[in-house]
């Protein structure tokens, strides 16, 4: 099912929840809203679910308007955060639920829920109570009831938050094969940019109630077409500064100056943006030399995280191995100017 | 390497063993002392065994008053239960309503046991009370202390009045705990009003709802002040609970033994009962 969002905003009282968006997901794909909390992915997910009606503008799937359908009468599954099932029923009565509504046989019911809880790895709990499993197989229940159920747009918010890591990773690997044949468009909200590089797909970038870009996972990680977008898409955050273009020069402040990239080539002097990921800073090898002062360091498995102060900007250093400073250490960094990405006045990127 | 013994800090149990041997253990063996023998006073004992058992189990007084006790409770229950059920689903969960009604449902709770009684005593007399008096108007025939019908169902109204709050009060702490995604969830099934209180919001208050009826049994099967003062075990016998008929025996007609024999039956009813449900229901949970 194809599903747009075409001109949706949401206000709650006075308070605008969704500003003006405009979306649309094709058939049969994994996409991902990526933002922050609150930056809106849960409301969207609601929108196009029909629990929410827009304030203005209007959802169309397959080319029909359902604006204001009621959300029983669409074919829309939904998976939270929490592990909703339902708790007095056992597996298979939960994963049966949504069959039973639908009026099918027994037989089909049957063969159905083992089909999928054999996919899910629930066989051995069918006759169990929801809250004698482990987090992750209440979850894998709860993706059973929304996978039995065939729906044609399935909502994902958030499924693997409250999971261990271990879990988390296991589920996210099976994750978009076991949508890959069911053919239904699926929507997944996280909040970790790497969880959306994992799952591949299409990405749109939310931040404060507003899509900020929506494309191809990989190119919006390596070309975000905005500053904001890049920030979204970057964790550790993504380091940021305004250069100076005079000659064939770029002045960053007084801590580094490098040769013109040849997106800023053909442009006149002045103000840009530079935006650069901290795994693309690193303390040794070539390339621009930049001077900073270190704020902290933490060590995270066999990376460093250190946050250095360039020139008034915190910028954050994420390299291999195990380095250990103290605050106010003077320390030299280095990137390779090719690795940069610019940004004009307005933060819309420089592209070639 | 060594470890001293220290026993001393067994002597910082000693204030709550005195707690409960003067607040529990010491009146009950007090209790238990009269129950097996007779005395005539001056602190002179003789043992009578199980006789007075015997006597109150065979009395046909104490079958009618357990009867009746019986019954009261079984009413209440059977009202207090759906009905606070049914106004917990009603209240509000969110806005400026939800702790308006939240003291509304409390008030009740807040008041004692004998001015509830009294309260009541009043409202219902039929020449000046205000419900008495009413029903009267309307051509109804009631008076609480000469029929016997009137006066059940006084007092049940009454413990309905004062009690279903409590339940009220848990059924709504144990409804808010249910988060939003449920009802979303079931909601996207296409799932029915009744469907969502039978599947989702029952089973997620059964507990409190468990610890509510277990309070209310508790409760009510020892019910004592609020009828005593509203119709004195009146007309005749016909509300006389078991605690009211044991005050009879033991203060009225000063029958020592039988009263605590009856005391004692009395105490392990409740306890059984009591022990009974908690067990099933915990049984029915890990099922």
């Amino acid at each position: 099912m194809s599903i747009e969002l075409r001109n949706v905003t949401l206000r709650v009282g006075a308070e605008p929840h969704i500003y003006e968006t405009s979306l649309t997901l094709k058939p049969g794909g994994f996409n991902i809203l990526l933002g922050t909390t609150l930056s809106g992915k849960t409301t969207l997910m609601r929108l196009m679910a029909g629990l929410e009606k827009p304030t203005t503008g209007e959802i169309r799937t397959n080319g029909t308007n359902v604006t204001g359908l009621a959300v029983q009468k669409r074919s829309v599954a939904m998976v939270y955060q929490s592990f909703i099932n339902y708790p007095s029923f056992s597996v298979f009565e939960n994963i049966a639920s949504p069959l039973k509504v639908a009026g099918l046989g027994k037989q089909e019911i049957n063969e159905k829920v083992h089909r999928f809880a054999d996919l899910l790895k629930l066989t051995p709990m069918l006759n169990r109570l929801p809250r004698e499993l482990s987090g992750g197989q209440q979850q894998r229940t709860a993706l059973a009831r929304a996978l039995v159920k065939g729906a044609e747009l399935v909502l994902l918010d958030e499924p693997l938050a409250n999971l261990d890591y271990k879990l988390r990773e296991e589920l996210r690997d099976e994750l978009p094969k076991l949508f890959e044949d069911t053919g239904s468009t699926v929507v997944y909200a996280t909040t970790e940019p790497l969880e959306a590089l994992m799952l591949g797909g299409h990405t749109a970038t939310l931040k404060e109630g507003r899509v900020v870009q929506f494309g191809k996972t990989a190119s919006i990680y390596r070309r975000p077409a905005t500053m904001e977008s890049a920030e979204v898409f970057s964790d550790p955050p993504i380091n940021t500064a305004v250069i100076s273009k005079s000659g064939d020069q770029v002045q960053l402040g007084s801590v580094a100056s490098w040769k013109v990239p040849r997106e800023l080539a053909e442009l006149p002097d002045g103000d840009y943006k530079v935006a650069l990921r901290p795994h693309h800073l690193l303390l040794d090898g070539g390339g621009v030399e930049v001077n900073g002062m270190v704020q902290i360091a933490e060590i995270s498995g066999s990376e460093s995280i250190i946050r250095i102060r360039v020139n008034g900007n915190v910028w954050v250093s994420q390299t291999q191995g195990i380095h250990s400073f103290v605050y106010g250490e003077k320390i030299r960094i280095y990137f390779d100017a090719g690795n940069c990405m610019y940004f004009d006045a307005d933060e819309n990127l420089i592209d070639l | 390497m060594n470890k001293t013994q220290n026993n001393r800090a067994w002597w910082l149990v000693v204030p709550v063993l005195i707690l409960v041997a003067f607040n529990a253990f010491i009146p009950l063996m007090t209790v238990v002392n009269y129950a097996f023998q007779e005395t005539f006073g001056d602190n002179v004992f003789f043992w009578e065994g199980t006789t007075w058992f015997e006597q109150v189990l065979r009395s046909p007084r104490f079958h009618a008053s357990l009867i009746r006790q019986f019954l009261f409770t079984g009413m209440i229950l059977a009202i207090e239960v759906p009905l606070g059920i049914g106004v917990a689903l009603a209240m509000p969960r969110k806005g400026p309503w939800v702790s308006v009604c939240l003291v509304l449902m409390a008030l009740p709770l807040l008041i004692p046991w004998n001015v509830v009684g009294a309260m009541w005593n009043i409202f219902a007399l039929p020449e000046i009370g205000l419900l008495g008096y009413t029903l009267n108007s309307m051509g109804i025939d009631y008076n609480f202390t000469n029929q016997p019908i009137a006066a059940w169902m006084t007092t049940v109204v009454m413990d309905v009045w004062h009690w279903t709050s409590l339940i009220v009060l848990l059924c709504y702490a144990g409804l808010s705990s249910i988060s939003d995604d449920y009802y979303q969830a079931a909601h996207i099934d296409g799932a029915s009003r009744w469907a969502i209180f039978r599947y989702i919001q029952l089973p997620k208050m059964k507990r409190v709802l468990t610890i509510a009826i277990l309070l209310r049994f508790m409760d009510s099967f020892m019910i004592y002040t609020e009828p005593f003062v509203l119709t004195g075990g009146g007309p005749g016998n016909t509300t006389t609970f078991l605690s009211i008929d044991l005050v009879k025996i033991a203060l009225g007609q000063f029958d020592l033994g039988p009263a605590a024999a009856m005391s004692l039956i009395y105490f392990l009813m409740v306890l059984l009962t009591c022990w009974a449900f908690y067990t099933i229901m915990m049984r029915n949970e890990e099922q």
